[in-house]
């Protein structure tokens, strides 16, 4: 067994763990937090992506251990103070989600995409952004304009951004 | 219409939880003393079991049990069925072997049951998995669609030839008339590639067996969580119909794939009485690929018969259809009744033959896949309609129009009555999205910086609303496709629809509260949907085929008419009117001529309190439930236009333009239904451009990762521009015809029109990959980029 | 996946320590291949050293005509990379378009160089930018090191500490990816120096990441698409698939290595 503590959500968690506990294992079995989803094996469909240290990683190819003393954000821990993440709501204005598997990769990634790109974004960069998400409902066709939309909104909303 | 009621762009009631992290799906679902099934899957496509040695896997850490075929055999556990039967041209029911659960002597493809471990934890039942020892006897496979009634392989005993049916449907003397008169004959070979539907949440099952009250509990990912009970006890016998309760919570996506019984939640089910826990299994990945219900592969040869006018005259259609190893729940039905009375198309076509010949192979089995069938026959109408335009020098868009149905109803030959439809505004209204006038220009654009461009149309229809029980019970339905809905009205006036429907990403939680909302006149927060329980709802067939709306709600639709009737009783004997006076509208129950009305709400509380009238003139409370039997299938039908940009130096091609004008009767919720469209056509650009499972040789799965199997991502399409006709349809309460499949069902013709219009032939198969289209574009001799 | 221990060193000796003490070792960098490799159980180490609590591994430098990267840099890092981006900015956007966003976030270098999978992007960089492999006991030159599919030179137990490259005057790498896995079917890595043109083939060829010396003394010639006309890529030396046949990836390498020409000329 080996020792992992973790930041997640903004709770400290310390548990001891088998070393091979993958990260998205963690979070679901150990805590319950089961908004990250697992649609693969092969680190490409994205349903299990959450930030780590800021960062947006699969978290089924992470390692528990791997992240040991680090700041873990999943879907959960996105909304603050009962209001839903600006982008979390743009995805629901905008319609870019049908049964709702991929979404929470998906938006985490979205917010991601807006962390690193800033929230002028246009088409053709949220497509090549969303690489390493796969969603088979949509046609990405209304993911893609709500992360636009959301990320206008998240520039609108800075106190709610700085809270992730 | 009101902000919430039909018609309007309701965002969605469900989202909430998924944008949250909320949803609960089957994987996320947790019982006490919880173990772990992992199934042993066989690594060979054909062989037989010489034996199973699982003596050491009992004792390895962890394992709890090891079950094969022969312990589910001993507990008269019975192998999963095909539900709709198929006879042969000479009379003959179609040939269907045996489907245990876990194999019994023989394993047909690589990923079939051998053997199940239940442990305490996933990685245990993986060890103890790894020490059981098959011995196995390798027989050659076959695989090949083409090839399999020819093979010296024999799948099932009970079909010599690997042939399940002979099957034809149409007139062959009238459609061999029909061809002897043509002035042009169009020929044209077809292959349906094979396609593994990949909804993002992998299948699972959780099986819980309680010894106190002998009742059993299945949370399984299903589309169809009655019908799976059903199955499960009237034919596989794991338990009373009446003590098993299935639960399909929210389900990540299923296009097809989850409506089936499959052996894994067959063995849960069973093995947590046998066991004593609760048994778990998800899926992985790679086990969806092997296991999960293929779907399409057909191969075809088609001709269209036309006279000097460019009218067409007949269609004569042979199709293999690959069913895979063993018969899935509805997959004799796809390539049959869900195949051929579609290859009407939109067409006034007066004679049209199809011969299907279903054939086993050793791959895994295929079934309904987004479409179903329909895909399939718009792919070959479609093909051919755009080649035998070419071929006459006929513009394709003018073509289709002069051959279009114009009076309705409609016979067509191949059983359909379409009931309405206006397929020429649809196409004019797409050619003016397209800006179709234009098109030269852009392609010569196109090939001044060496590139190809090509447009392509689809002009499909298809049947949904599925579908009138005595109608398909006539073809071989084993059950009537009805539907059934349950409108429980509170004291307090709010209303909970149980439905037969299940949702897995169409929004029923919205657009169903959006029928309630606008019928009865209440705010739609005040309305829930309660749906995949059999505890809850007594019984439904699902969703699938695009029924939800026209079949489910017209269940809905039917009950509330129920309750309005009953309000009004109730609204009589309070406002002491006579019954006949008594209207409803805007949410009130009024006495007509007068201000006197109460408002739903009052009459609900009126109902329970029932203190204005007696229980021997009234019954007191306010719940009414309907059946609703359609009477005729749905026509939903448009007109697709993809345009492209092929680079030949690399063969990538490039989806530059995509129109779709649909219509599908009324509908709800625009949004949503944008949303199925948008959905369904990167489902079929999939098919056309990106996907094809792939079985080598000897029967292994090439494709059996997202590394090998490419899925659509966000960079693949464009995105869309989509328009709307609207014909209501005449044959349901609420004129709906249904969107779920019509963008899979369009797309992958108009995209292959479009390459073979930019390449200037037709020699291209689907997936159309780079590597194919590079190919192609050589063989065109096209002009090259000067590299 | 089967069990094993979990170490975490935090120096390269006590990660060398470690690896000397187990049989059935492996490093874990970035853990992209090997994560997804082992959850399949197609390998099971029984000890997994992980390499990335040790700060010596990364880090970028700049240093005269040499660009110095640590081999637990990440792909993110390297795309980013405002040193990367001037001295050697194909470099940067080769570790752009390597898998996707999340998997650039955890990817390393050094876990790459050392994998040399065939149809992996840096050991395309590494081998036309001359580029040498420093490890924990001695420097290897690229063209020493990549010794065909999943093989390098090496040693057991030998880190991967940073890997030099020489800045190019003009580089460009041009990719075209295998449309469902995003690894490279075919990866053209072209550079050019003061002395002469290196270029490097990842993705198509059989035997892993290649040179091709007639395209590179045409281009020291000519450093222009038209110079490689006439010059085709081995057929008989090309991998084959479901995806790309040997005859359409011989025929990528040249479509690429002329769009990595362009590139690269119209750099200034």
């Amino acid at each position: 067994m080996a020792t992992v503590s973790l930041t997640v959500n903004g709770q400290s968690v310390t548990a001891d763990v088998d070393p091979r506990t993958l990260l998205v294992q963690f979070l679901r079995d150990n805590l319950r937090l089961t908004g990250t989803h697992v649609g693969c094996d092969t680190s490409q469909c994205g349903a299990c992506v959450v930030h780590l240290n800021g960062e947006a990683v699969k978290s089924c190819t992470t390692l528990a251990v791997q992240a040991d003393a680090g700041v873990v954000t999943t879907i959960e821990g996105l909304a603050q103070g009962g209001e839903l993440h600006p982008m979390q709501a743009a995805f629901r204005e905008h319609h870019g989600l049908q049964c709702g598997y991929c979404t929470p990769g998906m938006i985490m990634s979205a917010v991601d995409i807006v962390n690193r790109k800033g929230p002028d974004l246009d088409e053709q960069t949220i497509r090549a952004e969303l690489e390493g998400n796969l969603c088979r409902c949509t046609g990405y066709h209304n993911i893609v304009k709500a992360v636009a939309a959301g990320a206008q909104a998240m520039a609108e909303a800075p106190l709610q951004q700085a809270a992730e | 219409m009101t902000a919430t009621g039909i018609g309007a762009p309701v965002r969605r009631k469900e989202d909430q939880r998924f944008v949250t992290g909320q949803g609960r799906y089957v994987d996320d679902f947790n019982r006490p003393g919880q173990a772990y099934a992992y199934f042993l899957r066989s690594p060979h496509a054909h062989a037989a079991i010489r034996s199973i040695d699982v003596g050491a896997a009992q004792t390895m850490p962890g394992a709890l049990a090891v079950f094969t075929g022969d312990d589910l055999a001993a507990d008269k556990i019975g192998g999963l069925i095909c539900g709709w039967m198929i006879h042969s041209k000479d009379g003959t029911p179609m040939k269907a072997g045996p489907h245990p659960a876990l194999a019994q002597g023989k394993v047909r493809y690589v990923g079939d049951h051998v053997a199940v471990v239940i442990a305490e934890t996933l990685a245990q039942a993986k060890d103890a998995a790894e020490a059981i020892v098959v011995d196995y006897d390798v027989l050659p496979a076959v695989v090949d669609t083409a090839e399999a009634a020819k093979s010296s392989v024999q799948v099932h005993d009970v079909s010599p030839d690997n042939t399940v049916f002979n099957w034809h449907l149409g007139d062959k003397d009238a459609t061999e008339a029909a061809f002897a008169k043509a002035k042009h004959v169009t020929k044209i070979d077809l292959v349906n590639n094979r396609l593994v539907p990949n909804p993002i949440e992998p299948r699972a099952a959780l099986g819980e067996y309680d010894f106190g009250t002998d009742n059993y509990t299945l949370y399984t990912t299903s589309q169809n969580p009655h019908v799976a009970r059903l199955v499960l006890s009237a034919f596989i016998g794991v338990a009373p119909e009446h003590k098993l309760r299935v639960i399909a919570p929210d389900v990540g996506g299923g296009f097809g794939s989850k409506i089936f019984i499959y052996a894994e939640e067959t063995v849960c089910v069973w093995a947590a009485k046998k066991v004593k826990r609760p048994v778990k299994w998800t899926s992985d990945r790679t086990e969806a690929f092997l296991a999960d219900a293929h779907g399409r592969d057909h191969v075809t040869h088609a001709e269209m018969a036309t006279d000097e006018n460019g009218k067409i005259l007949g269609l004569r259609v042979h199709t293999t259809a690959n069913l895979g190893a063993y018969l899935s729940t509805f997959s004799s039905s796809v390539p049959t009744y869900l195949y051929a009375p579609l290859l009407s198309g939109q067409y006034d076509i007066p004679a049209i033959y199809c011969e299907v010949d279903g054939v086993y192979t050793n791959t895994a089995p295929v079934d309904a896949y987004r479409g179903a069938g329909r895909p399939e026959a718009t792919f070959v109408v479609e093909r051919l309609v755009e080649k035998t335009a070419r071929e006459l020098k006929q513009d394709p868009a003018e073509f289709r129009r002069k051959n279009y149905i114009t009076q309705f109803p409609h016979q067509t030959p191949v059983i359909m009555a379409y009931d309405t439809g206006d397929y020429a505004a649809s196409l004019d209204k797409a050619l003016e999205l397209a800006d179709y006038r234009n098109f030269q220009a852009r392609k010569q654009e196109s090939a001044r910086r060496g590139k190809l461009r090509g447009l392509g149309f689809s002009s499909y229809i298809e049947a949904c609303g599925i579908a009138p029980s005595q109608a398909v019970g006539s073809l071989g339905a084993g059950v009537g496709l009805w539907e059934s809905a349950e409108v429980r009205v509170n004291p307090t006036g709010s209303v909970e629809v149980l439905t037969g429907s299940h949702s897995h990403g169409q929004g029923h939680e919205t657009t169903f509260a959006q029928l309630v909302s606008d019928r009865l006149g209440i705010p739609i927060d005040q309305v829930s949907i309660v749906h995949g329980d059999t505890d809850k709802v007594q019984f439904g067939m699902g969703t699938y085929g695009s029924r939800s709306g026209a079949v489910g709600m017209s269940a809905i639709a039917k009950a509330i008419d129920k309750v309005i009737a009953k309000g009004r009783k109730v609204a009589a004997h309070v406002l002491e009117a006579s019954e006949g006076d008594i209207e409803f509208k805007d949410g009130r129950f009024g006495v007509a001529g007068t201000d006197r009305s109460l408002a739903f709400g009052e009459v609900a509380l009126q109902a329970y309190i029932a203190h204005k009238f007696s229980g021997q003139d009234l019954e007191p409370g306010l719940k009414e439930g309907a059946f609703y039997d359609p009477t005729n299938f749905t026509f939903p039908a448009g007109v697709h236009i993809c345009e492209v940009e092929i680079d030949p130096d690399t063969g990538v091609t490039t989806i530059e333009r995509w129109t779709a004008v649909d219509d599908f009767g009324v509908i709800i919720n625009p949004m949503i239904v944008e949303g199925q469209v948008h959905g369904g056509i990167a489902q079929g650009v999939g098919q056309a451009l990106l996907e094809g499972a792939v079985y080598d040789r000897s029967g292994q799965l090439v494709t059996a990762s997202f590394n090998d199997y490419c899925m659509p991502r966000a960079n693949d399409l464009p995105s869309f521009q989509v328009g709307m006709t609207v014909t209501p349809c005449p044959s349901n309460p609420l004129g709906i015809k249904g969107c779920g499949e019509a963008g899979a069902i369009a797309a992958p013709p108009a995209v292959i029109n479009a390459i073979t219009d930019a390449l200037g032939h037709e020699d291209i198969a689907m997936p159309a990959t780079p590597q194919a289209v590079w190919r192609a574009a050589q063989k065109a001799r096209m002009p090259m980029a000067a590299e | 996946m089967y069990a094993f221990d979990y170490h975490r060193p935090t120096s390269a000796r006590q990660a060398a320590d470690l690896a000397s003490q187990f049989e059935d070792m492996k490093f874990l960098a970035g853990g992209h291949t090997l994560l997804p490799t082992m959850k399949m159980r197609l390998a099971g180490p029984t000890n997994l050293v992980d390499l990335g609590q040790i700060a010596e591994l990364r880090g970028i430098e700049r240093s005269g005509d040499t660009l110095s990267i640590g081999a637990m840099t990440k792909h993110a890092e390297v795309a980013h990379s405002a040193d990367v981006r001037q001295a050697i900015p194909a470099l940067a956007e080769l570790a752009e378009v390597i898998g996707d966003p999340h998997v650039r976030n955890r990817g390393t270098m050094g876990g790459s160089v050392a994998n040399n999978d065939p149809s992996a992007d840096y050991p395309a960089a590494c081998l036309a930018l001359n580029a040498t492999i420093v490890t924990d006991r001695r420097e290897i030159a690229a063209d020493d090191f990549f010794q065909g599919i999943f093989t390098t030179a090496l040693d057991e137990g030998e880190i991967i500490t940073r890997i030099a490259f020489p800045v190019p005057s003009q580089a460009a790498y041009a990719k075209f990816r295998n449309p469902a896995s995003r690894y490279a079917l075919v990866g053209v890595f072209v550079a050019r120096f003061a002395d002469g043109v290196r270029m490097a083939v990842t993705g198509a060829g059989s035997n892993g990441v290649f040179r091709m010396p007639e395209m590179e003394q045409a281009l020291a010639q000519n450093f222009a698409p038209e110079a490689l006309n006439g010059i085709a890529a081995p057929e008989d030396e090309m991998n084959s698939d479901i995806h790309a046949d040997a005859a359409y990836r011989a025929h990528l390498v040249g479509v690429m290595t002329r769009r990595a020409v362009q590139a690269a000329a119209s750099r200034s």
